[in-house]
Parts: structure tokens; sequence; C-alpha cells
């Protein structure tokens, strides 16, 4: 069917193809749709493959850092491996970039709290009232990455990257567990916050500078995302479908 | 002093879904309406980079800021109310067609007896069923009265949907058919029946195919992409206030919006309104706008908090139970589900819409016998497909470690091999649960947020433990390798995202002594300015609001009609 087709390798069909082939023009008034508008749009063109006989690596200039200093960064990078290690099933957070992707989150809105309501006065609160703190979340870092190293080196004379795996999991459960005290925020807020970190950064889109290759999507079967599922919505099992990225739906 | 623009005919604080709704209705019986919107204008053009979740499920692009304006929140009157600081529990709708543009589209009708809930009780379970403290009420209208207006919602909308088996009567049948059916779906319709229960289609507002609406607006069909609830609809697939009533009032050329601009008070002499004064975000500048009728069609908590911060109505007391500006806030118990982990088989569930799953009302309402039970109401249960997006979805069985190498490996095991059922229960309200001004905390204008009293009570974990039971029921029939349920309710806790379904404050009824508006959403005190949204909830039904949202929506607007015709007055 030539609409399966379509789907597996959506990156290449245009918004204006595919809204024609699915029958997609609908006659009549069309006060509230948008069709007009999505027919006109031209999709980008593919990136041209890279050239089979000279495979040719191009330099991610994506990954540099915003906001962590290099030691912080390495911190990041050997804890989040641990959090989402490398495995049989395939690549780990290293791997996949999220340490980069942490990096950069931290440096804009997010790291700042922008968008969260960061008034006074700051009282402690119950457990169902959410984070109180006045830290915003690159402060959280910072302090969480100190005390990381400060207790990889009290406890076992090394940086917390230069410990062997296991004893990186026993400093990372000592967060998790609250068995180490921060004074100005919880350990286990703190670890809390980069294991979803984490698990962003493997699992979003390869624009925020994780997930590298769409591979975190390849672990899951994922498709990223695309244009429909129409085709494949009634289909008994997990149909395999290669995925796509937001770059796939850029026009120009 | 502020600016002074001329006088309209009606002026709407807020264009979501209820201010489209009236915008639409009221220009096209010619009158002039201005609708004031505190964010910014919103086109489907947008959202052509919309498949990201990171940003708009997990950074939520579409909502509300809560850095100028958010919400306080206390379990009870004797801990102090601290602000909602980042999102959890429930999202807030900003900008144009507000949270019509990011929900997913289930578009139920309250049933006949959340109507009429106490008369109905105490007909067949006598007045001990009510605990003291829980103050439900009749809402001043009955099913029958409201079914028009239901029919007239989804007509607008295209909701697709076949009928309810056990829900109130229908006029007409849905406009369009029901959604595809995934396998997943198909499983949850075969476990039901097996159980002798009524399954049926979730009523959606993503399209199931191609649909003309009454008003001529021409919509294309849901294409199932996986990112609705939280999204906006590249394809205006899904029905929301922008693709829908909005361009019809503005075809009129009787409706303006003015975007960024931001409410602060109701304008009023005595007992009647005068206009809104609000603010242009951009400039800072404050403008009034005077009208001959205001409309709040704010949401719930800024429907309470202007006329509180506006000294309109009588506000609630719970302390000696008077006033009813933001009595009866409720919202929704939905914790009680049961997870199936398929060992052997993988489903297509990444694929998916908000609204694509099916449902059953055996213990929805009074639809079962609560003689032995510790509660009143229940739930809808659903199964849905919403599209399984990855940083969201790491189910794993209890006991898997929440991080490292065990997690990885059954976080991806189970992704594509889960099926969750859920139970919407009913929420009731309690004398001690009420939404009202915090005074400590402030809006970016320097205004009181709007303060929240709730916690979950024992009819709520009665009711959790109950019907997570027979969403366990459903999930064995289906025969997964290993069956999880999550009966324990817990306290209320405003991290968790559990739903936007937030209701009352604004209740309506047929007393004025205990209600805020009638039956037309006309507040009883100010007869020029009518309250519409879930605010109007004397208690929460076990579904999801909106259709009956609409339904009042469109009441509302023909009493606005009314009430102009007849050149003033009460409506009922
Ligand atoms: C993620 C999500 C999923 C949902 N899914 C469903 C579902 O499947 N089914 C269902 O029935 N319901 C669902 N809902 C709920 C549904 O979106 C709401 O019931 C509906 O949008 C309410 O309409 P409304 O007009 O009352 O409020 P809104 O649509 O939110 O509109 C209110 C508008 O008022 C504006 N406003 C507020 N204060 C001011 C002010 N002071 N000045 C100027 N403007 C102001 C806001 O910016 C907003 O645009 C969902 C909600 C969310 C957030
Ligand atoms: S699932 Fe359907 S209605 Fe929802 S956003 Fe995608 S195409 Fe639109």
């Amino acid at each position: 069917m030539a609409n399966q087709e379509e789907n597996k390798d959506s990156s290449t069909i245009s918004r204006r193809k595919f809204l024609a082939n699915s029958g997609y023009a609908i006659g009549g008034l069309v006060v509230g749709g948008v069709l007009g508008s999505l027919l006109g749009r031209e999709p980008k063109q593919q990136t041209p493959a890279p050239n089979q006989s000279a495979p040719q690596q191009t330099p991610d200039f994506n990954q540099a850092l915003m906001f962590f200093t290099q030691e912080q960064f390495k911190v990041v990078d050997a804890a989040t491996e641990r959090i989402f290690p490398k495995d049989d099933n395939g690549p780990g957070a290293r791997d996949l970039g999220v340490a980069f992707f942490i990096d950069h989150q931290l440096a804009g809105e997010y790291g700042f709290n922008a968008r969260d309501y960061m008034q006074p006065p700051f009282f402690p609160g119950e457990k169902v009232q959410g984070y109180q703190g006045r830290l915003r979340r690159r402060e959280i870092y910072e302090i969480g990455l100190r005390e990381m190293q400060n207790y990889s080196m009290s406890k076992y004379k090394k940086n917390f990257y230069d410990l062997a795996p296991e004893e990186q999991d026993a400093v990372l459960t000592a967060f998790e567990k609250d068995e180490i005290k921060l004074t100005t925020t919880s350990a286990s807020g703190f670890f809390k916050m980069l294991v979803t970190n984490t698990l962003e950064g493997v699992y979003a889109d390869p624009l925020y500078g994780g997930n590298k290759n769409m591979s975190g999507w390849n672990l899951k079967k994922y498709p990223g995302n695309q244009m429909s599922y129409a085709n494949i919505i009634e289909k008994e099992g997990l149909p395999q479908i290669k995925p796509a990225s937001l770059r796939d739906h850029l026009s120009h | 002093m502020p600016k002074r623009l001329p006088k309209v005919d009606v002026v709407l604080v807020g264009v979501g879904w209820t201010g489209g709704i009236l915008a639409s209705e009221l220009t096209k019986a010619g009158l002039t309406v201005v609708g004031l919107e505190r964010g910014k204008e919103r086109k489907t053009e947008d959202y052509f980079m919309v498949h990201d979740e990171l940003r708009y499920a997990l950074r939520y692009e579409l909502m509300q800021d809560l850095s100028r304006e958010t919400v306080t929140f206390r379990s009870n009157e004797k801990v102090r109310a601290l602000p909602m600081r980042s999102y959890g529990s429930f999202l807030l709708g900003d900008g144009l067609g507000g949270a019509g543009v990011h929900w997913n589209g289930q578009t139920y009708r309250f049933l006949p007896y959340d109507f009429q809930i106490r008369t109905q009780t105490i007909e067949r379970y006598g007045a001990n069923k009510i605990p003291a403290e829980m103050t439900i009420q009749d809402w001043g209208i009955t099913y029958d009265e409201l079914e028009p207006y239901f029919d007239k919602f989804e007509k607008m909308a295209g909701i697709s949907g076949e009928e309810n088996p056990l829900g109130g009567k229908r006029s007409d049948k849905y406009p369009t058919p029901p959604m595809k059916k995934s396998p997943t779906v198909n499983m949850f319709i075969e476990a039901a029946k097996k159980l002798n229960l009524h399954p049926y289609m979730v009523p959606s507002a993503n399209l199931s195919e191609n649909y003309t609406n009454p008003d001529g607006v021409a919509r294309a069909a849901c294409q199932y992409c996986g990112y609705c609830e939280r999204f906006g609809c590249e394809y205006g697939a899904k029905a929301d206030p922008v693709v829908t009533v909005i361009p019809v009032a503005k075809k009129t050329g009787k409706f303006e919006i003015r975007s960024h601009s931001n409410v602060r008070r109701i304008l009023h002499t005595g007992n009647r309104a005068t206009g809104v004064l609000y603010v242009d975000v951009t400039t800072g500048e404050e403008i009034e706008q005077p009208a001959d009728i205001v409309v709040l069609t704010s949401f719930v908590f800024n429907n309470v908090r202007l006329l509180l911060m506006s000294n309109l109505g009588r506000p609630y007391n719970a302390a000696n139970n008077t006033g009813v500006i933001g009595k009866n806030y409720a919202y929704q118990v939905f914790k009680g589900q049961s997870v199936g982990f398929f060992n052997d088989s993988e489903f297509n569930t990444f694929a998916g819409a908000g609204s694509l799953g099916a449902c059953l009302d055996d213990f929805n309402g009074d639809n079962f016998d609560h003689s032995d039970l510790n509660f009143i109401h229940g739930a809808n249960i659903a199964y849905t497909q919403t599209g399984k997006r990855p940083i969201q979805n790491n189910l794993v069985p209890k006991g898997t470690p929440g991080w490292g190498k065990e997690f990885k490996a059954a976080s991806i095991k189970y992704y594509n091999s889960t099926i969750s059922v859920a139970a919407q229960g009913a929420c009731m309200p309690f004398r001690h649960h009420y939404l009202d001004l915090d005074p400590t905390y402030r809006d970016a204008y320097g205004d009181p947020l709007i303060r929240i009293t709730f916690d979950f009570e024992e009819q709520d974990r009665q009711l959790t433990q109950y019907l997570a039971s027979r969403c366990e029921d459903i999930v064995k029939e289906m025969k997964p390798s290993l069956v999880e349920t999550a009966k324990e309710l817990g306290p209320y806790d405003i991290t968790p995202y559990q739903s936007t379904h937030n209701t009352g404050g604004v209740i309506m009824g047929a007393d004025p002594a205990t209600s805020a508006v009638n039956s037309y959403l006309q507040m009883w005190d100010v007869e020029n300015l009518f309250v519409v949204g879930a605010s109007a909830f004397a208690h929460n039904s076990g579904y999801n609001p909106t259709g009956t949202v609409g339904a009042l929506a469109y009441r509302a607007a023909e009493g606005i009609l009314k009430y102009r015709k007849s050149g003033g007055g009460i409506l009922v």
C-alpha cells in the first residue's frame, strides 16, 4: 500500500503531498481549517546523504558547554551514565549526549526557573505543597555536584568521575536516600531532578543536544514524530517505522 | 486615571472554550462583543513544530506563566497556604483558545443523576447517606432541560462517538462516527463485554472523519499523531475554539479580540456591572472597557478571584457556612487504576489520539447500588490510547529500582507492552473545601492569588478502593503477565499531574441563598453579570468536564440574549 510506504520514511514526504494523498483536501467553506496554509508550505529538502565512499565526520558543534565547568560536566556525564548505562539494549547517557543536554537546559529558562513562581516569602511547606525553596535549578545543581565531589573525596579520596562504577552507585544511592545532608537543599530532591533530566536527555528530540542520532528513540522502537498514524492505528503488533525528528518538519 | 474606551454590548473576560462559544453565539445574534484575553493570539500554523514532548508536555509551552500568576494551596485551614511554584496537579490555559487548545477532547455529558444529586440520593438511600460535611446540592436544572445544549455543543465541535448505553437520553446521535479502534482498545472492549459491562467508544473531539459543522466550518480528520494532550493540533482536527467558534464570531465583523489584555477588576455601581478594568500587558497601561453586560469566561480560578477582588457577590465563609463565592470547590479523584504488563505482546501504543479509547459507566453516578458502600457516585472507567511519548512513559513493575541498569532494561522492555485502565472518580464538595483570596502571595500586578483549601476525604478513598478493583477485574480479563493496581488514594498532593478538572466556586442552583448563579449562569446578585465555566458545577462528576461546560455556555448565551430582549431582570 502506497500509504504504508510513506509511513516508513515520512521525512521525505512533503506536507503538501501528504495532504493530497490522504484525501485531505475537503470542499466547503473552510473557516476554521488550515488547509490553505498547510498546502502552501514546502518541506525542507532532505539533507544530501554523506558521500558513501568517503564518510566524513562533521564535528558536532553543539557539544560544548554553556553552563557547567568542565569538572561539573565530567561529574554529570559519569552520574547520568550510571543512571542510564550502556548495555545490551544499546547506548547509555554518555553516548546519547545527556550531559550536554542538561548543560544546555540549565543555561536557559529552565535553569533560571523563569516560568515558575519564585516570589517571597519562602516557608518550608508540607510535602503535598511541592518545592518551596528559593534556589533555582542551576543553583541546586551547583550545590549537588559540589557535594558529590566532596563526598567522593572524603570517602574514596577520588573524584566522582574516577570512581569504580559500584562506588559511583554507592554515592548516588547516598544522595537518593538522603544519607547526605545538604544545608540549603535536599540531596534526594537534587537526585530526583538528575534522574528526570537524564530521561529527558535520553528521549527528547535530538534538537536539544541529547538523544543523539535518535538512538534513544531506537531503544524503545519509538518513531519520533510522524505526520500521521492513521494507517497503522488499527494494526496488530508493533509497526516498525524509521524515526523522524523535528528537523524533518522544517520548511525553508 | 485609566483610559476609558467607548461602551460595547458585551465584554468577555478570557477567550478560551467558554469565551469563544459566547462570542460566536452573541455576535451571530447581532451584539458587539469585545474579548479580552491576557495571552497571545494563536493559530494552527503555530503547531508545525509541535511534536516536541520536552517543550510542550514538560516545559508547558502553551500554559499560563506561573512567574506572573499562580495559585496557593493548603490541605486544611490549620496549615499555611503556599504557592504552587511549578506545575503539577493541573495545567492552566493561556492565550487565545485557553486550555481548549491543549485539551484531549474527551467530551462527555454528565449523567441525569448529577443534576439532581441531592434529591435522588435521598430518595434512594435516605438523608443519612450524605455525610454532615458533604455539601452536595441539585443544580437548578435537569439533564433533560440541558439536553438541547449538549447537542448544540457536540454538533459545533463535531464530536465522534456512539451512544452511551447507560447515559442520559439523546435527541440525536453524535454528528460523526466513533474513532478507529486500535488493537488495545478492542482488548478493553472484549474484556468488558465478557464481564457483562457496557463499553462504548469515548466521545471524541478529535474528528473521526472530515466534518462541516452547522456554522459552515470545515475541518479535517484526526491523524492519530500521538501529540494531542498538552499540544495544539497541526491539522485543526481537534476541536478547539480557535478553529471552531472564534472564526465564526470574527466573520460577523462584530467581535474584537484584544490579546495581551489582563483583566483586574469588574467595575460596578451598586449591584450593576458597568465594565471591566484591564492592563495592556505590553505597555502596562490601565484601560477601562465599559459594557452593558459583563461575562466572566476566565476559567474557575479567575472567575472566583475577579468576583472576590471586585467585591461582587457574597464571599463564602466556611466557619459559619454563609455566602457562596468560593464555595464547593471540587476536583477529580483520579488515582484508582490498574496496569497490565504483557511479556509476550507489543502494541502500537506510541500512536494514538487524545480521545481515542473506550469506556464504561456501569460504576458511575448512581448506575449501581450504593446501599452497602460507604460512598456515593463513582467513576467513568476508561482505557485511552493517547499516544505514549517516551520521556513520560517509563512504567516498570513494582520492585524495579528507579534508575540504573535494571530500570533501563525494564522501562524499555515494557514500553510498548502495558495497558492501563483508570477510573475518573467524581469529587463531592465538602464544607471545608473552598476558594478564597490568599492573604500573603500576589500576582505580577500586586493582586492577591487565589487560595485553594482542599484535601481528599473518606468518600474519595472508599470510591478509589472500589473503582480500582473494578479496573483490575477488566485488566485481569485481558490476561496480562502481571497486574498491578493502585487502590490507595493518599492525601491530595499538588505535585503530580492528575487533571485540569477544577470545579466550583460560583455554583449554580435554584436558590439564591445557596447558589451564586441561576441556570443561565446569571448572577443572582448582579443581573448583568454572567459567570460561565466549570465554576458553576455544584460538584464534579466522574467525567471530564468540558462537554457539560460547553452545554452550559450555550445556555448562558441564550440567557444573555433573552436578558437583552426583555430589558433586564432575573431570568428565572
Ligand atoms: C492538559 C489538559 C487536558 C484536558 N483534557 C480534557 C478532556 O479531554 N476533556 C475535557 O472535557 N476537558 C479537558 N480539559 C479541560 C478543558 O481544557 C477545560 O475544561 C476548558 O478549556 C475550560 O474552558 P474555559 O473557557 O472555562 O477555560 P479556558 O479554555 O482555559 O479559557 C480561559 C481563558 O481565560 C483567560 N484568562 C484568565 N484570566 C484572565 C484575566 N484575568 N484576563 C484576561 N484573560 C484571562 C485565559 O488566558 C484563557 O485563555 C483539559 C485541560 C488540560 C489543561
Ligand atoms: S491526535 Fe488527532 S486531534 Fe490530536 S493533535 Fe494529533 S491529529 Fe490532532
